[in-house]
């Protein structure tokens, strides 16, 4: 019997594409964002109001991640923005390969940023790096404010933290100081916006930080 | 179930490794999983079963060391592994906040045993 040791990343060969991703959105000066949550935490709404509100500020296009059906695509692709959908055929995060076959369907010629709607799930995606310069977790008032604690990789890799439907605050039992307290323990320099995609309150606040984090890479 | 990816990815790497090696029989992959990586030890183990079986890697078997959190304060840079992955007072100075993760993030092979 001999060891032989071997110390390899179990996720190299991803982060390597992820790697090449990523140098390829800086050079281009394409801000990539890697939006994640739970199903139904509605990161399609937030695409939706986000393509139409700033379409006259960026050249935006996202690629889509989806369990099964193109409903997703087509409601983002409905803003007029371009939209390419993955088929993960129940695969429960994206990886960078996939991102990078997308990426050849989509004009990135004058793209200013491009967003990854990563499948709904809050564990695997967190793992998988898809060449984006920030991950952003989506967190619905619905949700326990304890999810920071159920999912603490997910929060401390996230630069953004959007909690979602804050116009249901007053019919559930959500205590958003706790879910911001939660989640600044597990990093203190996330940035939180608590928002609403009906009411659109909060959406600016939002708007701004895509801003401000887009005039960094130009 | 995302520990079959995982599981996936580990044995990718251990047939590259086992190409250097064409007449060993693989007995072992060693495995570093940490607190914080997210990924269920038993999950992973029974993810390589089912990935080996009917392959001459059958019969080998997936070692899990589960690695715990180490943090080190982010006022007084004690070191210190917390109760609770939420709440992490530290226990000198009682910063809860702003803790380096210093271990538990890892998911590596450390090396492969063969015969
Ligand atoms: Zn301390």
């Amino acid at each position: 019997m001999s060891e032989i040791p071997i110390v390899r990343n179990i996720l190299e060969a991803n982060d390597k594409i992820a790697a090449e991703l990523n140098t390829f959105f800086t050079e281009k000066k394409i801000l990539c964002l890697n939006l994640m949550s739970s199903p139904g935490s509605g990161k399609t709404s937030l695409l939706e109001k986000t393509l139409a509100d700033l379409k006259g500020e960026f050249k935006m296009a996202v690629i889509e991640g989806d369990l099964q059906t193109d409903n997703d695509a087509r409601r983002v692709a409905a803003t007029g923005a371009q939209a390419v959908q993955i088929n993960t055929e129940g695969g429960c995060h994206l990886n960078s390969s996939q991102v990078k076959e997308a990426l050849s369907h989509i004009d990135t010629e004058g793209l200013d940023i491009l967003f990854v709607e990563n499948v709904g799930n809050l564990v695997c995606p967190a793992e998988f790096n898809v060449g984006e310069h920030h991950k952003v977790t989506l967190l619905t008032v619905t949700e326990g404010d304890d999810k920071p604690e159920k999912y603490p990789l997910m929060f401390h890799i996230s630069s953004v933290m959007i909690l979602n439907k804050i116009d249901l605050l007053p019919y559930v039992d959500f205590d958003l100081e706790n879910a911001k307290k939660h989640a600044r323990k597990l990093n203190k320099d996330i940035s939180i916006f608590p928002l609403s995609c009906r009411s659109r309150e909060g959406l600016e606040d939002w708007y701004q930080w895509l801003r401000e984090t887009r005039a960094t890479k130009a | 179930m995302h520990e079959m990816s995982i599981a996936q990815s580990i044995h990718t790497i251990v047939l590259e490794e086992l190409e250097k090696h064409p007449d060993a029989t693989l007995k072992k992959v060693l495995v570093n999983n940490g607190a914080l990586a997210g990924i269920v030890s038993e999950a992973l183990t029974f993810g390589w079963e089912a990935i080996t079986m009917d392959t001459p890697l059958q019969g080998s078997i997936l070692v899990v060391n589960e690695i715990p959190i180490i943090v080190s304060c982010g006022s007084c840079q004690k070191e210190f592994t917390p109760n609770d992955r939420l709440y992490m007072p530290c226990p000198d100075c009682g910063l809860e906040i702003g803790h380096k993760v210093l271990q538990g993030k890892e998911l590596q092979i450390e090396g492969i045993e063969i015969e």
